[in-house]
């Protein structure tokens, strides 16, 4: 902190206070939901505070809730859920680190076109280019396999042009540094960008884990075999589609135990953070 | 430790060696059934996997109903289709035009020497779902019709008789205005399936028809024609009792916000899916539900016709062996048995598909024993079915009901008259359809 | 576009690089997307026995059909609240928590959690919250005299999409401004500081121009999140409605295509949409990367 200002600090609490409180509303009202019976949200106003059924719906959600007669059991579609989202952030991570190394450290014909042919798998999401991307998979025979789930996913326009943008800050300095004592562009790569990059890394690692965990149609579409079902398809699985009236507290109940993974990752990823913090302070 | 090790690789075993080891064919079946109808799906599939050895009927469940389609095609595409797909009704179009890509059922039934006969269906069920000859094309799984809900309490509250349910929409009106005027309930009725309930239905109740060439069943150069005289006035009317705060509007395609008007007791009546009976009791703590058929225009129609079903049928798709085709066919089969039917419409809420399960459920006494439960077929077997109340065929048809609910909106938000709104929807339902029929030719 | 004034000479190393990423974008993404070009010009039934080529019918088509036009417009009203709302709540909180360093940390928990609620759930969550009949907010509105209805208000439609579709992406923008204000050196600040400069002017002088890498990113990531990947959001709380209010252009992709099944028409859309997206991003690399510091 540069100064002291007490009338700043407390300005700062109480816009966080205010902001977090908006931000998580929804997700506290999923709470809510998952601790009363099946029937307290459809009768008038959604219910604000806790009701008593939490222990039955969280004990019938980890006993036997969420697997049908079809579904498999909820720990391994845990398990594959992290399979999933672990190789898509770790995959896109490495990937993107190092192509875009390759495009701001080095020029070469292409350059920008091989850029721009990253740039534009940002847009149009699976859902619109679905017929192809399916078809591609079957050919190469992914279909039912953790190959097929997660590297169709693993190529990411935004974990690249991330690392571009954090790249061009680095001050050119330290790479003539590094040149005058001898260092490679490889050893460059690991003992200087690496380390610099830390934070960069545990920021983007919680939202592609969090990407990766949270996907719903892709996995439906290249799964046919229920070994590889995810969470979030035994979720939706529970929640409404036709004709079936869902139970909301359960699926609820569902949701904020899906939830629990991501959140461990936040809560882990954040000793990076400030360990990055203290760095920078000295 | 080691324990915990051994057990956990023991159940990773079993669950990575599911399929046995005995040579059982596979048929593989595609469905959209979530929660407890997905249960009972699996059950259904379980049942007939323990009747026989040879074929095994593997249920998966791939989504929503346009989910589910749109990744059997894709799977067909890349020919990795299942041999069963769940299609809703509005898909049927679709499917129909895909001659290659379907073996109907009657001539699958046909050429595995299964027993198979027609007559034994309800009519207005397989009716839906057969060509102009009268072959039944897809195998009718889980139908329903739309039917009247109303709350007893806010009708005997409002002072009227809790066991008399409006008949024609007159008292509809009528009924709403003693509701809302006493204080009773906030609102008169609001429906899901605008689409399905006050266009298409609409229609059928009325013996009018909402499309040319038998409602699109004599082929794919029909052309929409429900802009007619009965679906503007009742539009008309719509938008009048939504103005006078008679009806509320409860959202597009199946009409989301419907449902918790009704059971919170802010509208004392409702439409909605006869498959919807179940939610609705177990939501209605509070009150108590009457069941009726669906209103009608007594100046238009004396005895309105049958009304005509949606739901989801299955669908056999080729490209499969031999082999595969006999299990569907005995699958099928063991599907029409009145048990199995009887089971699943009495659990579910959809309508039996076959005389003899509808009988079975009257010797059982089940529909004495849940008042309510037989509107929807005494609804879609009274009288005799018109072309007018056969059903809809139309390609696209889930895009053409996207124009009927924008243009519904538009009448509700002022910008159109009735006549405007159902004319412009007439009018892009009808390019929607010419595109279909270009792309299918 | 921007390079190191100074660079590694070697010659193969970077295409080492660069391969693994080319590999997979052309397979999984270059070569479904060219599909997508060719069968904008083609007409096809879903199952693809019969395909006709066209020439530019399907483009045509859709630009004689006023509700893609409305479409387009709804998509730039669309985009930018999403984007100005999602950065500008998110840069503020990332200020404040920068502020608070350590006991911040229990700020940052709280404000990921949205982001791992599944868009699936998402929608519901938001119409839970939007309801008419059970939902919170119609209900508080009321208490103000407002008569919230989504259902045929238009405008009231388009609030509820963007809000829902913001506060998916808060936590997103909320952890990359974290990041970026770290880096920022303290010593820098400091110095301000002592000549005598205010918060507010330090943020403006000194930190918001350091952070212009990090605004310029998540401005080209929110614009493409609001373009593309918000069909979820708006399926799951208004359908597009009323009458096509809060039909996007890429909420049309997905009901014409993913829901109706018409491949040519849906294909010219994307093929469209992608031509737009591309010019905006181009144009922000030209115009808006100039006023970036790196």
């Amino acid at each position: 902190m540069v100064e002291n200002r007490p009338f700043l600090n407390l300005l700062t609490h109480l816009v966080l206070i205010v902001g977090v409180a908006t931000v998580v509303f929804p997700v506290y009202l999923a709470f809510i939901a998952s601790t009363h019976d099946a029937n307290a949200f459809a009768r008038g106003l959604a219910p604000m505070l806790p009701g008593p059924h939490m222990v039955d719906n969280y004990a019938l959600m980890l006993t036997n809730g969420l697997s049908s007669a079809g579904a498999p059991p909820v720990w391994l579609m845990l398990i594959n859920s992290t399979v999933m989202a672990l190789t898509i952030a770790i995959g896109k991570i490495i990937i993107s680190i190092i192509s875009a190394y390759a495009i701001v450290y080095f020029k070469f014909p292409f350059r920008l076109l091989a850029f721009w042919m990253i740039f534009i798998t940002l847009m149009l999401p699976v859902e619109v280019r679905i017929m192809p991307t399916f078809k591609v998979v079957a050919d190469l025979g992914m279909l039912n396999s953790y190959a097929g789930l997660t590297i169709p996913l693993i190529a990411s326009a935004t974990a690249t042009f991330l690392f571009r943008q954090f790249f061009l800050t680095i001050p050119d300095e330290l790479m003539e540094a590094a040149r005058v004592d001898g260092a490679g562009p490889l050893k460059f790569f690991r003992d200087i960008l690496l380390p610099l990059s830390r934070t960069n890394i545990a920021a983007l690692f919680v939202i592609l884990f969090i990407y990766g965990w949270v996907q719903y149609l892709w996995p439906l579409l290249v799964t046919t075999d229920s070994r590889y079902y995810t969470i979030v398809m035994g979720i939706k699985r529970l929640a409404a589609s036709a004709d079936a009236d869902p139970y909301w507290n359960l699926v609820m109940a569902a949701v904020m135990l899906a939830m629990l993974p991501p959140v461990l990752v936040i809560i882990f990823m954040q000793r990076l953070f400030v360990k990055g913090l203290v760095e920078t302070e000295k | 430790m080691y324990k915990n090790a051994l057990f956990l690789s023991a159940a990773l075993a079993a669950v990575l060696s599911a399929s046995p080891a005995t040579a059982q064919t596979e048929i593989t079946w595609w469905h959209a059934m979530s929660a407890e109808l997905g249960e009972k799906l699996e059950e259904v599939a379980q049942g007939f996997n323990e009747s026989q050895t040879e074929y095994k009927v593997t249920p998966v469940f791939k989504g929503t109903y346009p989910e589910t389609l749109t990744a059997a095609i894709a799977a067909f595409r890349a020919n990795e289709q299942p041999a069963i797909v769940q299609v809703y009704e509005v898909g049927t179009g679709t499917m129909m035009a895909a001659q290659g890509a379907v073996y109907p059922v009657h001539q699958l039934m046909t050429d595995k020497g299964e027993p198979w006969d027609p007559s034994g269906f309800l009519q207005p069920v397989v009716g839906y779902y057969s060509d102009t000859e009268g072959n039944i094309l897809s195998m009718p799984f889980n139908s329903s019709t739309p039917i009247f809900y109303y709350n007893k309490d806010v009708f005997e509250k409002a002072g009227l008789d809790p066991e008399v349910a409006p008949k024609t929409w007159a008292e509809v009106e009528e009924f709403s205005r003693k509701i809302v005027d006493s204080g009773a309930a906030k609102c008169g009725f609001t429906t899901a399936w605008i689409t399905w309930i006050h266009t298409e239905n609409m229609s059928a109740l009325h013996d009018q028809p909402f499309g040319t060439l038998q409602n699109g069943f004599g082929g794919p150069a029909a052309e929409f024609t429900f802009n007619n005289e009965v679906t503007v006035k009742h539009w008309d009317n719509l938008k009048r009792w939504s103005d006078e705060g008679l009806f509320q509007y409860g959202g597009p395609v199946g009409g989301a916000d419907a449902q918790p008007k009704f059971v919170s007791q802010e509208c004392a009546m409702f439409m909605n899916s006869s498959a919807g009976r179940a939610g609705v009791i177990r939501n209605a703590t509070d009150f108590e539900v009457g069941f009726a058929p669906l209103p009608y225009y007594d100046d238009v129609i004396e005895e309105p016709k049958n009304s005509i079903i949606g739901g989801a049928t299955l669908w056999v798709l080729n490209g499969k062996s031999d082999e595969v085709y006999n299990g569907v066919a005995k699958f099928f089969t063991y599907l029409s048995q009145p048990e199995v039917q009887a089971d699943w419409h009495q659990f579910t809420g959809y309508l039996p598909i076959t005389n003899a399960a509808y009988e079975l459920g009257q010797e059982q006494g089940y529909y004495e024993a849940n008042p309510g439960s037989d509107i929807a077929i005494e609804q879609i077997m009274r009288g005799t079915p018109s072309e007018n109340s056969k059903g809809v065929r139309f390609g696209n048809l889930t895009q053409a009901r996207d124009a009927v609910d924008a243009e519904f909106e538009a009448l509700l938000a002022g910008q159109k008259t009735a006549q405007e709104a159902l004319d412009s929807a007439v009018e892009r339902g009808n390019q929607i359809l010419r595109d279909f029929e270009a792309s299918n030719s | 576009m921007q390079s190191k004034r100074t660079i590694f000479p070697n010659k193969l190393l970077p295409y080492a690089l660069l391969a693994p990423q080319l590999i997979i974008t052309i397979i999984f993404f270059l070569w479904p997307a060219a599909q997508a070009v060719k069968s904008s010009f083609e007409r096809e039934d879903p199952f693809g026995f019969r395909t006709t080529f066209i020439w530019f019918q399907n483009y045509t088509r859709l630009f004689a059909e006023p509700g893609y036009l409305n479409a387009m417009g709804r998509s730039a009203l669309f985009a930018i609240g999403v984007t100005a709302l999602s950065m500008g709540v998110a840069l503020l909180l990332a200020i404040c928590v920068n502020r608070l360093l350590r006991s911040g940390k229990f700020y940052t928990t709280l404000l990921v959690w949205p982001y791992a609620v599944a868009p699936v759930v998402a929608g519901i969550l938001w119409w839970f919250m939007f309801n008419p009949t059970i939902g919170i907010v119609p209900y508080l509105l009321d208490a103000f005299g407002y008569r919230w209805n989504h259902r045929v208000n238009g405008n009231d439609a388009m609030i509820l999409v963007i809000i829902a579709a913001s506060w998916k992406q808060i936590s997103y923008n909320f952890l990359f401004f974290v990041a970026g204000l770290q880096s920022v050196p303290k010593s820098l600040v400091e110095a301000a500081a002592m000549d005598g400069a205010g918060p507010f002017k330090r943020f403006w002088t000194i930190v918001f121009p350091l952070l212009s890498p990090t605004t310029f990113f998540l401005m080209i990531v929110n614009i493409n999140y609001a373009m593309f990947d918000t069909f979820g959001i708006i399926d799951g709380t208004t359908g597009g409605g009323p009458a096509g209010s809060t039909t996007t252009l890429v909420y049309k992709v997905y009901a014409d295509g993913f829901l109706g099944l018409n491949i040519g028409s849906s294909s010219a859309q994307s093929v469209i949409l992608m031509l737009i997206v591309i010019i905006l991003t181009v144009v922000q690399f030209r115009w808006v990367e100039r006023r970036v510091q790196y």
